[in-house]
């Protein structure tokens, strides 16, 4: 890796394309066939907009607006806006109408590429309280032509526009790049907010690079590697695992053809690396178990022996260590032949050298379904605030409790409160408008306050338990940190969703949602007969399926000697499945606990109060945005606890 | 919107069709045009003789009496497949797709007609054959990204769930590249969601494509959005022709659907 690499991602465009003109940049699945455009032909791309957004009067210091699935002319969109001293702002592309204005009139957006129709009616329906904003572009004209709307522009015209402008001004492109400085602001990066409304976090090109450049050092990425970009683009995790470290290292962006076909894409690229939040690989894990079960007798006993055979073996060989025996190496040849390499070829998972997780802690036995099938899956740890990136497994060295060591520039420290600290380059020059919260969350030495509690273990690692505000305690003194337990419970392949409580009162109780597909699936193989959501949810079946769940965690808990008190005494199975529309999880599907337990107050006493079922009746957003309500008649599980907790809790 | 559609002179003459199987009258001197360009329903009760209409129209029925021009050509007798030639495509009540075969696969027998190779050199995939199979691919590919279908390309039609086979069905339709495209209630058995995905697909192949559709359809706030003009029959008989809102007001159409005293 050179050192001297330019310090902007539009000099970084310049750089790419001068000493790999022919390499491609950028893949997307069009009409079925992937279509390939080299740094050579993305730079002419960018050039076009650039010039395109300056001939419509974009300046320095403006902010445009990106909404819209991973589609590469987003990507050079903002590009094109860092040319010219702009700011690009990428949004959640499946926000409503109502959650884009805020971030519209916060960040005082005048210019916006969306992707097509659908993301368009949005910044329609904002136009009155946003008059600010301008020009609207589109990428994919379909169902736009009777519009007719005069702040609406197809990015081919603005292109068109921008190839004109550059014809008569030839030198204007090269000239603004010269302009750009490494400590300009080159993206606003909205945080979901589990609380309050979301801010704006501002980064430098500098820092961006400066974090892209470690971690491309530290996993030795080249432009030989293949990224599929699927994750929301206003995700930090895309900006920087896709976007940043592609201008860095010089390897291809592929574009999904549609959301949908995600599964089938993966497949046919084969990446190299690849990066998802936990869900992601449990949704994966998920299909592969569900599919496993409706296989034929012998493919399914195959299955399960290697897998078996590959949870006792399979991570101390992908890790390089000794003490397995040769006849176990053998076998899991064999288990490569017959299962593993098949299966991991099924997911898109072949080629991979490297795979992160992030953003949430892993569920144990996930993590080792990977590992075990030589799958080098890690964790690592960060915020948007920090560029992500504060500590990650390194290869060879990955305990699933912990997520790492700090990254090499990275200094880390634990606050006396129990609060991890983090001072990085990474780290984000400010709140975009909000120095009052910038403040508060970096100090005076410069420490980044991640909200976070954890500690290092013995070897330097970090390990995390909880958000540092969520960490209490129950009634009797011991420690209840919920999100632990929540992720025990989204293990099993039946439960999509947990939300548990327990802070101050004598035991833990908590809500499950089961996951419609794998119990659905579950519920057909045993001709259960069910109407839809609400009346699977409430089938005994299920519910005894879900205690056997419960009661499994219980067990494992009571092994545990800080955690044993945290057992699930009660709980029961919701009606509705939690939704980020009706705000009880965040756009990145993170639980709202607060805010759920609020909503949901009726059950939650109910829980306590030790009733046999409780009635209920909910508002719920629909996708074009009405609201319904649905009702259920709830009951109250009781759920087996293990091993004299309640010993431990009178000591 | 619809008055920017209608401006065409008519592609289609219905004139005078009656149709009887035996004793049973289906059709009674049933007249009525299709404009090019625009979205023509044909509602009435069960029973009223709506898909017999859409059977002589595509040559599957010959009516005894009356006759059918197309793009001004007039004659009595047409057989489906002279039908297809012409320009004139359909979905059916019942969907009828290869249940076997992928998406893809059934999307490409919708181009049976225009395909100009013999079975053998199609067999053997020579040079022509070959060019030919990917230009009619591409195509294909064109319908099922502006039906955004992409995800089940390669699964079997029969796998899957009703509301996305509906819409390949209309996709098999438009991979003929038809003039006119009859519907046979293309929206039975959805639900809100599917039905108003379906109206938007609907629209789109009017507006983008120019194909002039005249469809059946039993959901009225779908047909009162969706069409320029509705035919409505009732045992056979027109009873009423004009904009949705005239028809809406018409007596003898509210009569025919609530009900009246004979």
């Amino acid at each position: 890796m050179p050192e001297d690499l330019p310090h902007t991602f539009p000099r970084l465009l310049l750089h790419q394309a001068k000493i790999r003109p022919d390499r491609p940049a950028v893949r997307e699945k069009d009409l079925g066939i992937w279509q390939a455009w080299t740094w050579a032909q993305a730079l002419e791309e960018v050039r076009s907009l650039a010039c395109g957004l300056a001939a419509q009067g974009f300046k320095r210091g403006d902010r445009l607006a990106v909404v819209g699935d991973n589609r590469p002319r987003l990507y050079w969109a903002m590009l094109a806006a860092q040319v010219l001293g702009g700011v690009p702002v990428p949004l959640y592309q499946d926000a409503v109408a109502a959650e884009l204005a805020f971030v519209l009139q916060d960040a005082d957006i005048g210019f916006a590429v969306a992707e097509d129709q659908e993301q368009v009616d949005k910044l329609l329906e904002n136009l009155p309280q946003c008059p600010q904003l301008g020009c609207i572009y589109f990428d994919d004209p379909r169902g736009l032509r009777h519009y007719g709307q005069g702040k609406l522009t197809s990015l081919d015209a603005l292109q068109a526009l921008g190839r004109e402008h550059a014809r008569q001004h030839p030198e204007f492109f090269d000239a603004e790049i010269a302009k750009g400085r490494p400590d300009d602001i080159a993206v606003i990066l909205y945080t979901s907010g589990t609380t309050g409304s979301p801010k704006g976090v501002a980064q430098t090109h500098a820092a961006l690079i400066a974090t892209a450049k470690v971690l491309v050092a530290f996993d030795g990425f080249t432009e030989k590697d293949e990224v599929l970009c699927y994750l929301p683009m206003a995700w930090v995790g895309d900006f920087l695992y896709s976007y940043a470290q592609s201008f860095v290292a010089g390897f291809c962006l592929n574009c999904p053809e549609s959301p949908e076909t995600v599964m089938t894409d993966l497949r046919e690229i084969g990446p190299t690396y690849y990066f998802g939040p936990p869900r992601v690989y449990e949704a994966i894990l998920t299909q592969v178990m569900i599919r496993i079960e409706d296989a034929g007798w012998v493919k399914r006993r195959m299955f399960h022996a290697f897998m078996g055979l590959a949870k006792r073996v399979g991570m101390g060989i992908l890790e390089g260590k000794p003490g397995v025996s040769a006849i176990d190496r053998l076998l899991y040849r064999l288990g490569g032949l017959l299962v593993y390499e098949p299966l991991k070829n099924v997911l898109g998972l072949s080629r991979i050298r490297v795979a992160y997780t992030g953003g949430e802690a892993i569920g144990p036995d996930l993590f080792d379904f990977y590992r075990s099938i030589g799958v080098n899956l890690k964790q690592l740890y960060g915020m948007t605030e920090t560029c992500v990136t504060v500590s990650m497994h390194a290869s060879g060295e990955v305990k699933l409790e912990t997520v790492g060591k700090p990254m090499p520039g990275v200094d880390v420290r634990i606050a006396d409160s129990g609060e991890v600290l983090v001072r990085s380059p990474g780290v984000m020059r400010e709140y975009h408008k909000r120095p009052d919260a910038t403040r508060a969350a970096i100090d005076a030495e410069g420490f980044f306050h991640t909200g976070d509690a954890g500690y290092f273990d013995g070897e330097g690692h970090l390990k995390i338990i909880d958000r540092a505000k969520d960490v209490g305690r129950l009634a009797g003194g011991a420690l209840f940190a919920p999100k632990y337990l929540e992720n025990k419970l989204k293990f099993f392949p039946y439960i999509k969703e947990a939300v548990c409580f327990g802070d101050g009162r004598d035991e833990v109780c908590a809500f499950i949602n089961i996951d419609m597909a794998a119990i659905g699936n579950w519920a057909e193989r045993r001709n259960i007969a069910y109407s839809g959501y609400a009346d699977l949810a409430t089938h005994t079946a299920v519910c005894d399926l879900i205690r056997e769940c419960v009661e499994k965690v219980n067990r494992d808990l009571a092994g545990e000697a800080t955690l044993g008190d945290s057992q699930i005494r009660r709980f029961l199975v919701l009606h509705k499945e939690l939704d980020a529309d009706d705000g009880e999880l965040t756009r990145t599907r993170k639980v709202r606990r607060g805010h759920i337990a609020e909503k949901y107050a009726p059950l939650v006493d109910a829980l306590y109060s030790g009733k046999p079922s409780c009635f209920v009746e909910t508002q719920m957003r629909f996708e074009d945005g009405r609201i319904g309500t649905v009702s259920a008649d709830l009951s109250i599980l009781k759920a087996k606890t293990y091993g004299g907790a309640d010993t431990r809790k009178a000591a | 919107m619809s008055a920017s559609r209608t401006g065409g002179g008519p592609l289609l003459e219905v004139q005078d069709v009656s149709l009887a199987f035996g004793g049973v009258v289906a059709l009674q001197g049933v007249s009525f045009d299709v404009r090019e360009h625009e979205v023509r329903a044909i509602i009435g009760p069960n029973g009223a003789g709506k898909s017999s209409m859409l059977n002589v129209i595509n040559g599957v029925y010959h009516p005894q009496r009356g006759t059918v021009a197309f793009k001004g050509r007039r004659h009595r007798r047409v057989d489906p497949h002279e039908a297809a030639a012409r320009g004139i495509a359909r979905t059916f009540q019942n969907i009828a797709l290869f249940r076997g075969m992928s998406v893809l696969d059934n999307l490409m027998t919708g181009r049976n007609l225009k395909m100009k190779c013999g079975v053998f050199a199609q067999a053997l995939y020579l040079g022509p054959a070959r060019r030919e199979e990917l230009e009619h691919r591409e195509k294909v590919e064109a319908i099922i990204d502006f039906l955004e279908i992409q995800h089940v390309r390669r699964t079997p039609v029969g796998r899957l769930p009703y509301g996305l086979q509906k819409r390949v069905e209309l996709g098999r339709a438009l991979a003929a590249e038809p003039e006119l495209l009859l519907l046979d209630e293309p929206m039975a058995g959805m639900n809100v969601e599917e039905k108003q995905d379906m109206s938007r697909f609907i629209l789109d192949v009017n507006d983008q494509m120019g194909t002039t559709v005249v469809l059946i359809e039993h959901d009225m706030g779908v047909v009162m959005d969706l069409s320029d003009r509705v035919v409505v029959l009732d045992y056979g008989r027109k009873i009423a022709d004009g904009t949705p809102d005239e028809v809406r007001r018409d007596q003898s159409v509210i009569d025919a659907y609530l009900g009246v005293a004979h």
